[in-house]
């Protein structure tokens, strides 16, 4: 086996069954915020359970194991192709290891061949830099907490949402509201003001590669997500929507250019098992350290 | 927390109400997006699988087969039960079935045919899949796995202590309404 396929097992078997250090943190105090007695608190604390068994058992977190999204950052004349054969043999393997459910449909004939390979399954994203460090960073996105983003073309009538902050901050809202309970919380908000359609929901996914716990470089933004965050948890909606303290854990806002005719709000939704790693390789293709 | 054990009588499925903690203990079948279509079109059931006062669970499990050929479910969390809505009214009064397990809850059509035949939804933790497969004791059959691939078949599991929120009734009272309302009125006040 080669030492390349190797390490991207290791990568998704970690990613699929560790709930990577900022997120876990970030449950324990939003289960230690839920008022006790409640249903809330029973749900966080199934949640905590739930986490410690994955992890000892080196099973899925989750038994929705996502759409495989690899985000790789790569010198100048890295090999994409040979990474990319490596990483649907991965994926392959991972699968027949239980690390993966066999999740990948055609979507016309609805078979399901299982091994997890198809059009667009799994995602590579190459991100070549002047550097010389390779970084394979790895998001399996559950299918329940993607059907509950939401893309928002401002102005919005219905919203009062005009081509502004505020706008933005209705519509993001009103994407938190609507995913309630589907969306298996309390999760994280990704969200991309600008962009087309495709980069929008595109740069909102790539949000979910900060840590937690970071602060937005632009002081708009960071306003934003801190305000956001903040009325979410007062709606009471709480984990699972059960109602409660604790609605969302995070979020994450960038923007992106758009030509004048278009302002879209591209809001992606992670759920509280939120399976995010990454590894960065040596020149062997070895993992020489865990980015999370 | 309220022991939830075969058989799954009317009587004591009417007696549950919205927030009641159940551990629940018996067979339960899983059914989702492909079943509950292949359902609805009039599909026929295999001759031995028998929904009648039994419960539906919304989940497509990770399973693996052991060296000697039996099933092993290693991962087993409810899916987002408001895609089936518009089949499961139909499927509780055809069916006979007195529980629907699942997460996010489901609509009105739903509650008022938990009303009408005596059936309530059960919220389990969406995510907790390891938790929920350590209650899956046995794997007694599987159905349609070829034609509709491990996730969406019809997994026929013993389950012992499997917990879940009663969150909709067959009194007409349903959590998720009461959380929207409330939630939707607190964002109102915060635009």
């Amino acid at each position: 086996m080669s030492v390349l396929l190797e390490s991207l097992i290791e990568l998704i078997r970690r990613s699929s069954a560790e709930i990577p250090d900022d997120v876990n943190e970030a449950l324990v105090r939003s289960l230690e915020s839920e008022k006790k007695g409640t249903i809330a608190e029973s749900a966080m604390r199934i949640i905590e359970r739930n986490i410690e068994l994955a992890k000892r058992k080196s099973q899925p977190i989750c038994q929705d194991t996502g759409s495989v999204i690899f985000y790789v950052t790569c010198p100048v004349h890295f090999d994409t192709v040979t990474f990319e054969e490596v990483a649907r043999e991965a994926v392959k393997e991972a699968t027949r290891k239980g690390f993966l459910r066999q999740n990948s449909v055609d979507s016309i004939t609805g078979k399901n061949d299982g091994t997890n390979l198809g059009p667009g399954s799994p995602t590579v994203h190459f991100h070549q830099h002047r550097g010389a460090a390779t970084e394979v960073r790895l998001v399996l996105k559950g299918g329940g907490c993607e059907n509950v983003g939401a893309q928002y073309s401002l102005p919005q009538e219905t919203l009062h949402a005009n081509r502004d902050l505020d706008g933005c901050r209705r519509v993001i809202l009103d994407a938190v509201l609507q995913a309630q309970g589907k969306g298996c919380g309390p999760g994280v908000l990704g969200v991309c003001i600008g962009g087309d359609r495709a980069t929008g929901y595109e740069f909102s996914k790539q949000q979910f590669l900060r840590l937690l716990g970071d602060r937005n470089p632009n002081p708009t933004l960071d306003a934003l997500e801190q305000d956001i965050l903040k009325t979410a948890n007062d709606l009471g909606i709480g984990p699972m929507g059960f109602g409660g303290r604790t609605t969302l854990l995070g979020v994450k806002i960038c923007a992106a250019n758009r030509v004048p005719a278009s302002y879209f709000v591209s809001v992606s939704y992670m759920c509280w098992a939120f399976r995010r790693q990454g590894i960065e390789l040596d020149a062997a293709s070895r993992i020489s350290r865990w980015l999370y | 927390m309220l022991p939830l054990v075969a058989p799954f009588t009317e009587a004591k499925i009417r007696a549950l109400k919205v927030g009641d903690e159940v551990h629940l203990t018996g067979i339960v079948f899983t059914g989702r997006d492909a079943v509950h279509k292949y359902l609805h079109d009039g599909g026929k059931l295999p001759p031995d699988v028998n929904l009648r006062d039994g419960i539906l669970y919304h989940c497509g499990p990770v399973t693996l087969k052991d060296d000697q050929g039996h099933w092993k479910v290693t991962a087993a969390g409810p899916t987002t039960s408001s895609r089936e809505e518009p089949y499961q009214a139909e499927i509780i009064r055809d069916f006979g079935i007195r529980a629907v397990i699942g997460k996010g809850g489901m609509g009105e059509k739903t509650l008022a045919a938990c009303r009408e035949f005596g059936c309530v939804y059960l919220h389990a933790i969406g995510g907790a899949a390891q938790v929920l497969a350590e209650c899956v004791k046995r794997v007694r059959s599987v159905h349609f796995l070829e034609q509709f691939g491990a996730p969406e078949a019809i997994w026929e599991l013993d389950v012992e202590a499997f917990p879940a929120v009663v969150t909709m009734d067959s009194n007409g009272n349903s959590l998720h309404r009461d959380v929207f309302a409330h939630s939707q009125a607190e964002l109102a006040r915060r635009l």
